[in-house]
């Protein structure tokens, strides 16, 4: 089974453009002249109910004086909010509704708490340091951006270590069961001649084994991205070791 | 019933000999050097002064008596074994768990002499399910000595007890054996960690069940625990030899994977009066000593995979089993027994599975390290 491991934070920004889109057709439709259509949207038209913001004035047709029902541009999670709630509040109620029909949105922070990773290099003395075509000058953002998105895969290798349904173990065996924290992992110590795998074996030949033979699942591709985060995982958790390949 | 056990049986004078000799030569075993002296005076002496004839083998009770035993009796050696560990999953769903147990049980019925008990010491379950209890339960009925059972944060935390304590009786209790007093305890209680976060009974489960899982507590005997050893232990003299058998190890090793007590110091304070008290713990998976104070620690193997070592906190005492070899499904694991000497003692034996054996004598851990020091293995933890 495939899952979107690595999500993104969720769609923040999408209420606010419904939002916009609303501004922008009350005010395309110059308020008040009793015309029920609007004619302009410059974003993708949300199919159902037209959002309405109650922070302008004449707002054209109003329906009956229940709530008033907001949709999201994903097409799914929709809102009802009394007459008069401020746009922000609007946002907030999307946001929460979107947060519950997806629990799993807050796996990283979960993922940090239960197991701890260690943290990816500190990168800040390079801020304001002229980097050359890719970036200009380097910025706090960029310094924030490389230690976020790395911590998130090391994170999503976690996740996938400690779990054996992830793993794809027939036998419920997880890879924390035999090393907690990844201890014992040695991944600074590959490449290195392994006998009872007839060759000189990187550290995911060495996972592919013990996923094979411990966890009892199916070996992974190199490019699969739970191959690709296990090692993350495991290289993070061994942030500071002497690299000493062939080491046994 | 018959009278036949309570017909008056009249020894002849080669069978009282045959007796009394075999009586000596276990005696003697069992000396150590202070006593054996005693027992060479007490002999000259008795021979010299009471006109004993060289045949009577008297005079090695009279120096026993002097010597070693408290007002309970007389003690003498013995020796139980142990399966500790064994995470069992449904046989459907892990096989070599299971099989590892029954390797397990094969071992301790093959032993000669039997034990006078087998301690189950904790984690029969994986995931605390009442069909992986069962199962460990049928397992262990093949066992042939008598079998005593000793809880483990695997088997608690999916129904809080319930079905271990209908499979095994409660948790905490205690006996005596040979002169010596025997407590189990129940040394996995954590503070409530899932109320707040509304976990169910599984959620709970699955995050004891992991080792490196930060979101539970630390293990503790806790209040109530430490008042019952404290009750337990009023009526047994300081001369007493005590056993305790812990799942968690009753001292402090290393935190982030619960090697861990945090009331060790109260439980030590409450065991501090005693001579000699040996603690035999499990959860570590691994080859483990230590000593404080007047407490030896050992811990117990697993049938199912061994630990690694913790990178801080390790007891100085400790000699690390070598380095496990993936390659070998059951390397590291394995079950062991324990000789408990006179004094209360123990030579622990860590019966390794494919390999030789090993043995922390009680001369080592008695003279904190200086004597019968283990061999110190070619691949070291790193």
């Amino acid at each position: 089974m495939t899952t979107n491991f690595v999500t993104n934070a969720g769609p923040m920004l999408l209420p606010r453009i419904g939002l916009v889109a609303a501004l922008l057709t009350v005010a395309a439709c110059g308020g008040g002249s009793g015309s029920a259509q609007p004619t302009l949207t410059p974003v993708p038209p949300p199919p159902t109910a037209a959002p309405q913001s109650s922070a302008q004035p004449p707002a054209p047709k109003i329906p009956a004086a229940e709530g008033i029902e907001v949709l999201l541009c994903d097409g799914k999670t929709q809102v009802n909010v009394p007459q008069g709630t401020p746009g922000t509040a609007i946002a907030g109620a999307l946001m929460t509704e979107w947060l519950r029909k997806n629990p799993n949105s807050t796996w990283e922070a979960e993922e940090r708490e239960r197991h701890t990773l260690q943290t990816a290099a500190d990168n800040s003395s390079l801020v304001g340091q002229v980097s050359g075509h890719s970036y200009g000058k380097i910025t706090q953002q960029d310094v924030a951006l490389w230690k976020a998105e790395t911590e998130r895969v090391a994170t999503a290798g976690s996740r996938v270590f400690h779990n054996g349904d992830e793993l794809g173990s027939t036998i419920g065996v997880s890879c924390d069961m035999c090393h907690p924290h990844a201890a014992n992992t040695h991944p600074e110590t590959y490449p290195k001649f392994q006998a009872q795998l007839g060759r000189v074996a990187l550290l995911r030949d060495m996972i592919n084994w013990c996923i094979e033979h411990p966890v009892r699942g199916k070996a992974m591709s190199a490019d699969d991205p739970r191959m690709r985060a296990l090692e993350a995982y495991i290289l993070a958790q061994r942030k500071g070791k002497v690299l000493e390949y062939g080491k046994h | 019933m018959s009278d036949f056990k309570k017909r008056p049986s009249v020894k002849s004078i080669e069978t009282k000999h045959m007796e009394e000799r075999a009586e000596l030569f276990r005696a003697l075993k069992s000396l150590d050097r202070r006593s054996f002296v005693k027992v060479a005076a007490a002999a000259f002496g008795a021979a010299a002064a009471s006109g004993v004839t060289p045949h009577s083998f008297q005079p090695v009770r009279v120096a026993h008596a002097q010597g070693a035993a408290p007002a309970g009796g007389k003690r003498e050696s013995f020796h139980f074994a142990y399966i500790s560990d064994s995470h069992l999953l449904e046989r459907t769903l892990n096989d070599r768990f299971v099989n590892a147990l029954m390797r397990a049980v094969d071992d301790i019925n093959a032993m000669d002499p039997q034990p006078d008990f087998v301690l189950y010491g904790g984690d029969l379950a994986q995931l605390g399910q009442p069909k992986e209890l069962e199962l460990g339960a049928q397992i262990l009925k093949s066992v042939k000595a008598p079998i005593k059972f000793m809880v483990g944060e695997h088997d608690w935390y999916l129904d809080m007890g319930e079905k271990w304590r209908e499979l095994f009786g409660k948790p905490l209790y205690s006996w005596d054996h040979k002169g010596v007093h025997l407590v189990v305890l129940n040394s996995v209680v954590e503070k409530d960690f899932w109320t707040a976060r509304k976990m169910s009974p599984m959620d709970r489960m699955k995050t004891v069940a992991g080792l490196d899982n930060g979101w539970q507590s630390s293990f503790t005997v806790g209040d109530e625990g430490r008042k019952w050893l404290d009750e337990d232990l009023k009526k047994v003299p300081a001369t007493t030899p005590v056993i305790v058998f812990s799942h968690s190890p009753l001292y402090k090793l290393y935190k982030p994977w619960n090697f861990w007590t945090d009331d060790a110091e109260q439980v030590q304070a409450i065991l501090k009066r005693f001579q000699n008290v040996v603690v035999f713990h499990g959860h570590t998976h691994q080859l483990l000593t230590n000593r404080i104070g007047n407490i030896h620690f050992h811990g117990f193997l697993s049938t199912a995979w061994p630990w690694p070592y913790a990178p801080q906190g390790m007891p100085e005492l400790t000699v690390q089993m070598g380095r496990p070899d993936p390659f070998d499904p059951q390397d590291g694991c394995g079950d062991g027994s324990a000789m408990i000497h006179p004094d209360g003692l123990a030579d622990k034996v860590y019966n390794l599975w494919n390999r030789n054996p090993v043995t922390v004598s009680r001369n080592y851990t008695a003279s904190r390290g200086a004597k019968e020091k283990p061999a110190v293995p070619n691949l070291k933890s790193y």
